[in-house]
């Protein structure tokens, strides 16, 4: 990943209780403990069941991109059913299923 | 219709013009909203780096401390709805309530977790890495999740006709392709595909002969062979029974969870007219495919 600030997409994923809640509560708190800039969207499978445009224009632009949600190969077909292309040299995904809020805060918060 | 509900875009702008939130507002403000199925931006001084482009489907609602004064916002492009509205010193409980009253008065219709009604989002998704096209996914579906595209090519087409909770059809993939990334285990849930869980599909798979003849195939067979015969000899009775078979036998197999089986109605199920002319349907196109 390149030094540019990433734009930074997070995902509540509220319909499942799949990532762990202290996980996903901690890293949403430090977000919004930030100085920084960023998205939240309540639930990515939602979305991408019903190709939202604001993921395809997540993508669109030329800065890097970091998704904080679940494994990778789950989010890059997810957002391949929205129709986006999913280039994988500007986007990073970090899994809240396995990740510890520290490890995925180190990499998003600069 | 499930697939044109768009969550409502809230912006907490912070920027030019705006005083901070404390921080314990922003993250009580964005966690409740979220909870309740909105999308949430967050604009810092950092810039409006984040912000998604607001569209004729999805209207943007610009919370900020303006200190009384909400500017205007008008968009370059036309028909795009931008309101703000000024939330200085309004308790959180006081904003929920407003963002509550500004999406009922757009007319937007919101799929929140945990209320009832409410879809959630739990269908098949396809890792073309590992797809071969095969098509057994689309034989086995019971409920025309599956088609193909122009090319051919398996894609999921209803996903919001999928039943919640099962993941059978990734059990029956033998390249171990199609996640259900709210599945509890891996690799179904999109965990990287192991040596072991391909070698493991592999073994299993063959679903024709795990039902015993299954509906698809059985009725492939006499749709080809006694298109005419097939309405004459099949009683809605002797229908039902051969679904009842069908699922006792899925059930035996452990590839459908005992508590979506039970869900299950069988009434629900596709009517036998349905099924035989999605079967005949998928024999022109194997068909079709073997000859190009
Ligand atoms: S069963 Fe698996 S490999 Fe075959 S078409 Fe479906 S997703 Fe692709
Ligand atoms: S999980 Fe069940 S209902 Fe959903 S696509 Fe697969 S077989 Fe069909």
């Amino acid at each position: 990943m390149s030094d540019t600030k990433s734009r930074i997409l997070y995902c509540r994923c509220a319909f499942a209780q799949v990532v762990p809640k202290s996980t996903k509560d901690e890293v949403l708190d430090r977000l919004c403990e930030s100085g920084q800039s960023f998205d939240t969207v309540s639930d990515l499978c939602e979305m991408a069941a019903r190709k939202d445009p604001r993921l395809h224009d997540l993508l669109e632009g030329e800065e890097p991109v970091q998704i904080v949600a679940c494994y990778h190969r789950a989010v890059k077909w997810l957002f391949h059913n929205t129709g986006a292309d999913f280039p994988e040299d500007k986007v990073e995904v970090l899994n809240m299923r396995e990740e510890s809020a520290d490890e995925i805060c180190e990499k998003i918060l600069k | 219709m499930k697939n044109d509900v768009y969550p409502y875009q809230i912006v907490l702008f912070e920027g030019n013009g705006a005083a901070d939130l404390a921080s314990d507002r922003r993250r009580q403000v964005t966690r409740s909203l979220l909870d309740k199925g909105y999308s949430v931006t967050r604009v810092a001084e950092d810039g409006v780096r984040g912000v998604s482009r607001p569209s004729e489907k999805i209207p943007m609602l610009v919370l900020g401390d303006f200190e009384g004064k909400a500017p205007e916002v008008t968009s370059t492009e036309t028909h795009i709805d931008i309101q703000t509205e000024d939330i200085t010193g309004l308790s959180v409980e006081t904003i929920l309530e407003l963002v509550e009253k500004k999406r009922e008065s757009e007319g937007q219709v919101l799929n929140s977790p945990g209320q009832q009604g409410a879809w959630k989002p739990w269908f098949p998704v396809i890792d073309y890495d590992r797809c071969t096209n095969c098509m057994q996914c689309l034989s086995f579906c019971l409920f025309d999740v599956y088609g193909v595209d122009d090319e051919k090519q398996i894609q999921v087409q209803n996903n919001d006709n999928c039943k919640t909770n099962c993941p059978a059809c990734s059990r029956v993939c033998p390249e171990v392709a199609i996640m259900f990334p709210k599945y509890s285990s891996g690799p179904i849930n999109g965990a990287e595909v192991a040596d072991s869980d391909v070698a493991r599909e592999k073994m299993k798979v063959d679903i024709t002969s795990l039902l015993g003849g299954d509906i698809y195939a059985s009725l492939r067979t006499r749709s080809e062979k006694a298109k005419s015969r097939f309405s004459k000899e099949r009683s809605p009775d002797k229908a039902l029974n051969e679904r009842k078979r069908c699922l006792t036998k899925l059930q035996q197999s452990g590839i459908i969870p005992a508590e979506v089986l039970a869900e299950l109605d069988l009434e629900s199920l596709p009517s036998p007219d349905e099924i035989q002319r999605k079967a005949a349907e998928f024999a022109k196109m194997q068909e079709e495919m073997e000859n190009s």
